[in-house]
Formats: C-alpha cells, sequence, structure tokens
C-alpha cells in the first residue's frame, strides 16, 4: 500500500511538473486550478472536519490579494501614486524588483491573514451553526465593500498589479505562475494531510460530531479551532496573492473579495469531491473546473444553467459528494470493514 | 466623515424616513425567509431572484398598459405557483437535510433563475412607473416620493394578513404546528407535504409583492436580486430565528443605520457598514452569551 | 489500494480531456478571418455586453455581405467568437489566455467596460495580439504605453467635462457649485476624474462627490444632500442603472438643479423608460444620429440608426455605434497591412486615419482616439414625445442648450 502511495504522489508531481511543458496552451487553465484547490482543501478544514461552514474564508483570500500587491509595488513605488486617478502613472518593475517583491508580498499575503485569523478568531469560532455561517459572510462581503472605498488600493478603479518583466519569451509568465500555484498547491496538500495525520484532526472530527461533548471532555475546543482557522488563513492568504498576480488587476468585489463566485464555489467544489477527506476537494475542485470550463465552452448563453442543474443534482443525491458516494458503495475501499450481517438488519426508518 | 446632516438636521428626518420604507419592504422579504426558515429549516439563496421575478410580472402587467400597481395583488398569485412548483421539483428533495444542502441546492437554483430571466426578459435594466407623485413635509425640505410610501403600506398589510392569517386560518395553524414539531404534527394528521409546498409557495407570494414593489420604487434586472437575499437573512439573523416581530423591527432599525452611515460616513461605506454591524451584532451576542455559557442557537 | 488507482484514473482522464479539447481555430480558417472577444452577455453589465455584442454582429454582416476584407489578392470575410466573461475581470483575464493560447485567436475585439478592458490589455500586449476596444475609456489604458491597445472611442475623463464648461460659461464665466455621484467601478471613476479637473480647472467647487457602491438601487440619500446644498450641476453616472435611478429618483423626490448631466442615457433608454421626466437631462455621448460622419459601409447616423431598429428592434446606443466602428476600423487595418501578420496589422492600425459613420478615428501613440469629440445631448420633450438633440459643441448642436432646466414646481 505505501509503495502504491509513493507511485501516485510521484506521478502526480511529475505530472504537476511536466504540465506546462505537454499543455502549454492551459497553463492559466491549470494554475486556476491549483488555486481552487487549495481554497477547497483549505476549506474542508472548517466545513469538513470541523463542521464550520464558513463563507468567510474569502476574506482571507482577499486580503492576501491586496497585500502582496501592495507590498509588491510598496517596496518600491509609493503606493498612492501607483494607484491615483485609476493607475495612469506608470512605474516599471526591473526584474529583480518584480520577483523579489512577489517574494515579500507572498510572504505577507501568507503571514498577514493568519494573524487576522488569529485575532479575529475568538470572536467569531465562538458561533455556531448557521449564526458563524452568516457572520463570516457578513464579513466577505464587508471586506469586499469597504475596501471598494479605500483610494491607497485603488478604491472603484481597481489595482493593476505589476506587469511580469520582459525575458524574451512568451511563456515565461504562465510557467512562473503555474510553477507558483504548484508549488503552493503541493505545500497545502502536504500540510493539510501532516495536520489530518495527527491528533488535530480527530479533535477537529470530535468538534464536529458534538462540540459541547468535546468541550466536557476536556478539550480546549476554541483553541483548536483558532488554529484550524489560522492554516486555512495561510493558504487562503497565498492563493490570493497568486490570482492578484495571475489576473493583472484587482477589483475589490469581482475579483478580489469575490464571495458571490470564489467564496461559494470553494464550498461547492468541497462538497462536490465530498468534504471530510482529503482527496475528497483536490477531486471536486478539478472535476468542478472542468465542468464549469466545458459548460462554458459548450453551452454559452446555458452556461449558467446547466451549472445550476448539476449543482442542484449533486446536492440531493450526492450530499456527501463523490469520494462519499464511493464510500458508501466499497466501503472496503477504503479500509472499513463491514459486518454483513450488520448491514441486512439495518432498518432504514423513513 | 461628512457633517452636513448636523450641519441640516432636517436630514435626519428625511434619512430616518428613507431608511424606515427601504427597511419595511427588506423586511417583508425577510419575513418569507424566517418562514421557510422556521418551518422547513431552509435558507433561500434564490430569494431575491424571486423577488426579480415579481418584478418582471409588474413591469410586464406596465408594458401592457395595466397600472403595476396592481402587480401586488397579480403577482403573489402567480409566484405561489412557481413557488409550489419549485417545491415539488427540487426542494421537498432538501426539507429534512442539513440545512447547509438546502443552501447549496437553493444557490443552484439562483444562478439557474438569472441565466433563464436574463434569456427570457433580456438584459435591460428596467422599471415600471406607478405616477404616484411626491409627498412633501415639513415645507418641502423633506420629500417621500409616494411609491416608496405605497411599498411600505403594502409590506405592512401583507405581513399583518400574513400573521392573521397564521394565527386564524386552518392552513396557517397546521404550519405553525409543522414548525413547532414535524413529526408530532404528521402524527396528529397534518400533511406535511402540503403545508411545506404551501409555505414555500406563501414565500414565493411575499417575494412577488416584494418585487413588483420594487420594479415600482427602483429598478430591476436579471442580476440584481443577490442583495435582497443577502440583506433578508441578515435581518433574520439580527432579529434572531423564530423572532418574527423582530424582524420588522431589523429590518428598519438596519435602513435607517444605512441611511445615515451614507450621510456620515459617505455612500461608498453604506453597504459595508452594515454588514460589518451585522459581524459586529452576532459578535456581541454571542459574548454576552458566552458569559452564561451559551451559545447562539 | 483501488482508491489510488480511482484517483489515477481521474488524473489521466483529466490529461486526456484537457489535452483533447484543444480547439483548433486558427487566426485564419479558411476564408475567415477570426476575431476573438469575451463580452459581458451576464452579469451586472449585461444590458451594454449586448449592445456591444449586437453592435459587433451588425458590423460583421454588413462587412462580409459587402465584399469582406481584401488581404493579398483574396476576399475574406470576418467571425467572431464569443465568451462570456459575466462582468468579472478575472473571467475576462481567463477568457483572453483562452481565446489567445487555445483558440489560437490573434486578433480581439474588446469587452464592454473600462474594468474588464483593464484585465485583458495586459494579456493582449504579452502576447502581441492587437485589440481594437470600442467600450473601454479609461484614460490609465492610455497611459502604459501599450502598443497593441486601440481604442475608438473618446477617453472617458472627456465625458463630462463639456459639461462643467457648459455651466461656467452659462453662470457669465464665474464658477459653478458641482454635487457629484458616481458609481464605484473603473469606468465611471474616471468620468469623475474628467469632473473634477474641470473643476480645478475653471475654478468651481466640489460640494458633494458621492461613490455609490455597485449595487445600490437607491440614491436617496445622495439626492437629499443636493436638495440641501442647492448646487449649480449634478453630475451623476453610473452606467445604466445610475442613469434610471437617478432620473427616476430626482422626478420623485423633485430635485430642482439648473444643470443635469449624466452618462448612458441612451443605453438605458432614457426617453423610453421616464418619459417627460427624463426632460432638460444632459448626457454625454460618443455619438448621436444626427452627426454628419460618413462612410460606405453603414452611410451615415440616420442610416445606422434605420438599419440597427429594423435588425433589433430598438435604437442603437452608442455603445453599439463605437463596437461596429471597430470592425471598420479592423477591415481597414488588414486591407492596408495587406498582411495577416499581426505585427503588421498592428502597424496598420497605428496609422489609421479614416472616417466613419461613427466619427473620425486616428490613433494617438498610447491608443486612444484623438480625432473625435464627445458629444453633450439634451432631452427634449414635445408633450410626451421626447427626443435627443445635440446641444454641444456648438459645430454639431441641433438645437440650444436649455439652461436653467425649470424647477418641478413650474413643469
Amino acid at each position: 500500500m505505501k509503495n502504491n502511495n509513493i507511485i501516485l504522489y510521484a506521478a502526480i508531481l511529475i505530472f504537476g511538473v511536466l504540465a506546462p511543458f505537454m499543455l502549454p496552451a492551459f497553463k492559466v487553465q491549470l494554475s486556476i486550478l491549483c488555486i481552487l484547490i487549495v481554497l477547497a482543501l483549505t476549506w474542508n478544514i472548517q466545513g469538513g472536519e470541523m463542521g464550520y461552514n464558513s463563507f468567510g474564508n474569502i476574506l482571507f483570500y482577499g486580503l492576501g490579494m491586496y497585500i502582496c500587491a501592495s507590498v509588491q509595488v510598496g517596496m518600491f513605488f509609493p503606493l498612492a501614486e501607483w494607484t491615483e486617478s485609476g493607475g495612469e502613472k506608470t512605474f516599471i518593475h526591473s526584474p529583480t524588483q518584480f520577483f523579489q517583491g512577489m517574494a515579500f508580498g507572498l510572504l505577507a499575503a501568507a503571514i498577514i491573514p493568519t494573524i487576522v485569523a488569529g485575532l479575529i478568531g475568538y470572536a467569531i469560532l465562538g458561533l455556531r451553526g448557521h449564526y458563524f455561517a452568516i457572520c463570516t459572510l457578513g464579513l466577505g462581503v464587508a471586506a469586499g465593500e469597504i475596501s471598494g472605498g479605500i483610494e491607497i488600493i485603488g478604491a472603484g478603479q481597481g489595482f493593476t498589479t505589476p506587469p511580469f518583466p520582459e525575458t524574451g519569451n512568451l511563456e515565461s509568465r504562465g510557467q512562473f505562475f503555474y510553477f507558483l500555484s504548484f508549488l503552493v498547491l503541493v505545500l497545502t496538500f502536504v500540510a493539510v494531510k501532516s495536520v489530518y495525520s495527527t491528533r488535530f484532526k480527530l479533535v477537529l472530527n470530535a468538534i464536529r460530531d458534538n462540540e459541547d461533548k468535546a468541550e466536557a471532555m476536556g478539550i480546549q475546543t476554541m483553541k483548536y479551532k483558532i488554529i484550524g482557522w489560522m492554516i486555512s488563513a495561510f493558504f487562503c492568504g497565498l492563493a490570493g496573492g497568486i490570482m492578484g498576480g495571475l489576473v493583472g488587476y484587482i477589483d475589490s468585489t469581482d475579483v478580489a473579495f469575490d464571495g458571490r463566485e470564489m467564496g461559494v464555489f470553494m464550498v461547492l467544489m468541497a462538497i462536490l469531491g465530498g468534504k471530510g477527506t482529503l482527496w475528497g476537494p483536490v477531486i471536486g475542485a478539478t472535476l468542478f473546473h472542468l465542468f464549469k470550463e466545458g459548460f462554458w465552452t459548450y453551452f454559452l448563453g446555458w452556461q449558467y444553467v446547466a451549472l445550476g442543474v448539476l449543482i442542484v443534482v449533486i446536492v440531493i443525491y450526492f450530499p456527501e459528494g463523490l469520494m462519499g458516494w464511493l464510500r458508501e458503495k466499497y466501503p472496503e475501499r477504503f479500509g472499513e470493514v463491514v459486518d454483513e450481517a450488520d448491514r441486512k438488519a439495518q432498518v432504514e426508518l423513513k | 466623515m461628512d457633517l452636513l446632516i448636523f450641519q441640516v438636521p432636517i436630514l435626519m428626518v428625511q434619512a430616518s424616513l428613507d431608511g424606515i420604507l427601504l427597511g419595511i419592504l427588506f423586511a417583508l422579504i425577510a419575513y418569507g425567509m424566517a418562514l421557510q426558515w422556521g418551518v422547513m429549516n431552509i435558507i433561500n439563496i434564490a430569494q431575491g431572484d424571486l423577488v426579480i421575478l415579481g418584478g418582471y410580472i409588474a413591469y410586464f402587467m406596465y408594458l401592457s398598459g395595466i397600472h403595476p400597481a396592481l402587480g401586488v395583488i397579480v403577482a403573489p398569485v402567480i409566484m405561489y405557483f412557481v413557488g409550489v412548483g419549485l417545491y415539488k421539483l427540487v426542494i421537498n428533495k432538501v426539507v429534512d437535510r442539513d440545512l447547509f444542502i438546502s443552501i447549496l441546492a437553493t444557490f443552484g437554483i439562483s444562478i439557474l433563475f438569472m441565466q433563464l430571466m436574463n434569456f427570457a426578459f433580456g438584459a435591460d435594466v428596467v422599471l415600471a412607473n406607478s405616477e404616484f407623485g411626491t409627498t412633501m413635509l415639513f415645507n418641502n425640505s423633506v420629500t417621500l416620493p409616494n411609491s416608496k410610501l405605497f411599498s411600505a403600506i403594502i409590506s405592512i398589510i401583507f405581513a399583518i394578513g400574513l400573521v392573521i392569517y397564521m394565527k386564524k386560518s386552518k392552513l396557517g395553524r397546521a404550519i405553525r404546528a409543522t414548525a413547532q414539531n414535524a413529526r408530532a404534527a404528521k402524527i396528529l394528521g397534518v400533511d406535511t407535504e402540503k403545508v411545506y409546498a404551501a409555505t414555500f409557495g406563501i414565500n414565493a407570494a411575499l417575494c412577488g409583492v416584494a418585487g413588483a414593489l420594487v420594479a415600482i420604487t427602483f429598478t430591476i434586472h436579471p442580476y440584481m436580486g443577490l442583495p435582497y437575499t443577502i440583506r433578508s437573512f441578515m435581518i433574520v439573523i439580527i432579529a434572531g430565528l423564530g423572532n418574527l416581530p423582530g424582524v420588522a423591527v431589523s429590518g428598519m432599525g438596519l435602513g435607517v443605520f444605512e441611511e445615515f452611515a451614507d450621510y456620515i460616513l459617505g455612500t461608498e461605506f453604506r453597504i459595508g457598514s452594515v454588514f460589518l454591524l451585522l459581524v459586529l451584532i452576532l459578535v456581541y451576542r454571542r459574548f454576552k452569551l458566552s458569559r452564561k455559557r451559551e451559545y447562539l442557537k | 489500494m483501488k482508491l489510488n488507482k480511482i484517483i489515477l484514473s481521474f488524473v489521466s482522464a483529466l490529461a486526456i480531456i484537457l489535452s483533447s479539447s484543444v480547439t483548433s481555430f486558427a487566426k485564419v480558417v479558411g476564408d475567415k478571418i477570426v476575431l476573438g472577444s469575451a463580452i459581458s452577455l451576464t452579469g451586472k453589465y449585461s444590458s451594454n455586453g449586448v449592445h456591444t455584442q449586437n453592435g459587433y454582429n451588425m458590423a460583421v454582416d454588413r462587412i462580409n455581405s459587402m465584399g469582406g476584407i481584401k488581404v493579398g489578392g483574396k476576399t475574406y470575410k470576418f467571425e467572431i467568437i464569443y465568451y462570456d466573461d459575466e462582468s468579472n475581470p478575472k473571467r475576462a483575464a481567463q477568457l483572453a489566455e483562452r481565446l489567445i493560447k487555445q483558440d489560437g485567436v490573434e486578433y480581439m475585439l474588446g469587452p464592454y467596460s473600462s474594468g474588464l478592458t483593464k484585465a485583458i490589455a495586459p494579456v493582449t500586449e504579452k502576447y502581441g495580439v492587437p485589440m481594437v476596444e470600442a467600450n473601454g475609456a479609461s484614460r490609465s489604458l492610455f497611459t502604459k504605453g501599450y502598443k497593441y491597445l486601440f481604442a475608438v472611442l473618446a477617453p472617458a475623463n472627456l465625458y463630462l467635462d463639456v459639461a462643467i464648461d457648459l455651466a461656467v460659461e452659462k453662470n457669465g464665466g464665474k464658477p459653478v457649485s458641482v454635487a457629484m455621484a458616481f458609481e464605484q467601478d473603473a469606468f465611471s471613476q474616471d468620468v469623475r476624474l474628467g469632473v473634477l479637473e474641470a473643476i480645478e480647472r475653471t475654478g468651481s467647487k466640489k460640494v458633494i462627490d458621492d461613490k455609490l457602491p455597485k449595487e445600490l438601487n437607491d440614491m436617496a440619500a445622495t439626492l437629499a444632500k443636493v436638495k440641501a446644498v442647492k448646487p449649480d450641476v449634478l453630475v451623476v453616472s453610473g452606467h445604466t442603472k445610475g442613469a434610471l435611478t437617478a432620473v427616476r429618483q430626482i422626478a420623485e423626490m423633485k430635485v430642482d438643479v439648473p444643470m443635469l448631466a449624466m452618462t448612458h442615457c441612451d443605453a438605458a433608454k432614457l426617453s423610453k423608460q421616464h418619459g417627460k421626466n427624463s426632460q432638460y437631462a444632459l448626457c454625454a455621448s460618443q455619438w448621436h444620429k444626427t452627426l454628419t460622419y460618413k462612410d460606405d459601409f453603414f452611410k451615415d447616423g440616420m442610416t445606422y440608426d434605420a438599419d440597427f431598429k429594423k435588425l433589433f428592434d430598438y435604437a442603437p446606443p452608442y455603445q453599439a455605434a463605437e463596437s461596429s466602428a471597430a470592425l471598420l476600423v479592423f477591415k481597414d487595418a488588414f486591407e492596408r497591412a495587406n498582411s495577416f501578420d499581426k505585427v503588421k496589422v498592428r502597424d496598420a492600425l497605428a496609422a489609421t486615419d479614416m472616417q466613419t459613420f461613427y466619427g473620425n478615428i486616428k490613433f494617438a501613440a498610447g491608443g486612444q482616439n484623438v480625432d473625435k469629440p464627445m458629444v453633450l445631448f439634451q432631452v427634449m420633450c414635445d408633450g410626451d414625445k421626447c427626443e435627443n438633440k445635440v446641444v454641444a459643441p456648438t459645430k454639431w448642436a441641433s438645437a440650444e442648450l436649455i439652461h436653467p432646466i425649470p424647477s418641478w414646481s413650474q413643469r
């Protein structure tokens, strides 16, 4: 089994590294896919493992986006002038400046949202169930609206991120962002996987299954909730920072704090694949991205109808997602042992 | 910070009235949301789209020469059947599931609706003219469009009507019984399927009324539904589930807050501050309850 | 473990599907020149996205039916690949990449709105794909040194500054007080910049400066402030929704201002939706059917207006007209370049100097059209019938500006 795992991971890694060369036209699509998987994986920590359906992880994503771009610009040029008048003044980053700025920007994009999560976690994570969900939704929307009024980061006119330096090779920008997103994806996956193999995951599951009992047992649930959120914030911030550079233009409600799309999609992708599993969000995000792009090409004009129908069908007939459904059907393959007598004796309560 | 509203105090009256009238309309939509949440444990993300659909009904009446205000009678009737149809098609499969499932399922319905409306009604931003005129108060320094007054009055009528209906009629009592304890109601002979369908239909009807009012008072467009959805469950959450009078108060309170925020903090922060207020209220409640070692249910 | 095998097969399936779905569009297929365009078919800009698409399609049909494009001795026809950017900049950038990398498109038509154009421009610039855009007016697009971006429309800051100058002129040359309400998006905020510059230039005063959130449906607070402050000019720009909401609420709240200047009046079908209430509103426009520009394909503005109405059943707003003009520009460039090479086409575009029914087109180094001024028209009503009459610049005026607007009690 261990051998199979290593082969699988090696295969995916090799594919990931070679993808931009095998499928050069799809670099941006693949980069976006990596970012979507990161968002789904981190959402699963709250939604799947902990039972806290968060509609506000987009807060960290958007924060990361603005912070990365601001640091990247602010390190070398006056930020207020960069964004003034919708970005009329043009400053050009030298290649060193660009990459240095990106590095520090991403660092800040990861750390600052994590700190924010730590600070507000105590207040927000004290809410339960739908109150938590709506409160985080409110956070996301408030962030989008308020950032749209802040002049120094562009306000309504948006923030154009530094253009990728000229390298003479048309593919280098795509390759750079792809490898960056793939790297972050690998890091996220490794982090999440290792977290899941510790007691931490069991605590999260305990919180999900019955938080009061967990507390009664002496577990400091708040501590674990906050740490879980901080982990999500870290990687969501990174994802946001990368996306900002990839898209090239940050709009407060449409690109950064895009609750309407990204915010809901990260939930959908995790559910589609199966929340509460490690690979569920990965598969969910991949399938979702595939379907979405497929619908957008072949059902133009009807794409949202198709997507809406798909969502309704998935949610109603496969609420446990693909992985969950597979797990129900073939529990042995997931390492679960089912007693045949037990199964036959099950009576369904209608 | 803009101090205009303090320099011209009559603006405070204007802001308060605007906020209250606006809030009452939102409260109507929130009422429907609270109804289905309480009875069926469903959060309907497509609420705003139902509102817009109701708006289009009024708009088409207006186009064919009928006064759009009559939309507040026609729209709920049509929307009731839309609601029941939607229930029988999709919603009945998510009723006894996790609340969260309903959010996602209705999200799917919402994006579907938006594009269908875009396709059926075109992408223009439209409105219906009621020609109701204006009421001027305080020596013409406070102006209230009569369409807004009309909206508030109609919303109040429907809200009160619904409360009476729920108290007195057989269906209303069946709905309340099901909300209290679905299983017990079923055992006692209540057809819960019918109750659920009717509840969702009533919600859709309320949205229809609200939509007709929106078409008369503001503008409609296939993609303008989401803000109404979000605002309605904000109001429900702030009021607290099951607190129907609270819905009216929260709706009006938020409306007034938003107007004042526009004057004082600036129009660009008006919506953001409302959501920030939501977060702060919830956090405040959470801390208050945690002192009693409880949490919000 | 079986699970891993399942995962592995998914991943390989993904690879196969992705690689096999490389569509084989290219710049020229047979006798078709393929242009790519990401358009807002859904989302908050869908109303203008549709105007833009209709403009593009009408021009493609007209050019194709009138002899097409002659390059290298052969005749070609235009064809456009459309994708829906959902009024979202991230989507627009993604689709631009897709059009260029996956679909092999080598010439692009612009999206609707400055924000979306700002997202796409870096992509087309990077790949050296010439883009002729007709609906992105932000001045910041033209200061970046883009070589492959060409805009047929006048930049956003020129939309309403003329109105301020007019107001000052009517005020006997003395500065005026200006109240503004602009939507929080790239285009409207750029129009605001132009107005601010005009205010500074004329020594005028800004008394209200409200930025309307994108989903705001209600301007009552702003208008109440306007009533309290009594400015000489009220400027409103918020795409179609802003124009409709403003006119409605100004009428309902009986707001009296000597001059009301807006954008998107015709796209909002203001006179149709509000009738008499829209009277006296001053509107910035990139084009008007009474202007006497001509070309061989659409003849003149009146003919374009009539033909468009016949095809689409509504009067063309300027968004449609400028979109049609973009195709004329491309045709002219292809024929002058007499080649499909992107660099040659780009150079030909840069040297454009032509007249279209929409206006004169000549590009500055930054990509903006320097030869086509904005016009201001005023809605004038005779009983219940309302028409848009051009009032500025005087060269094109067909009517005299009515100023000040009579108060509501007198109407």
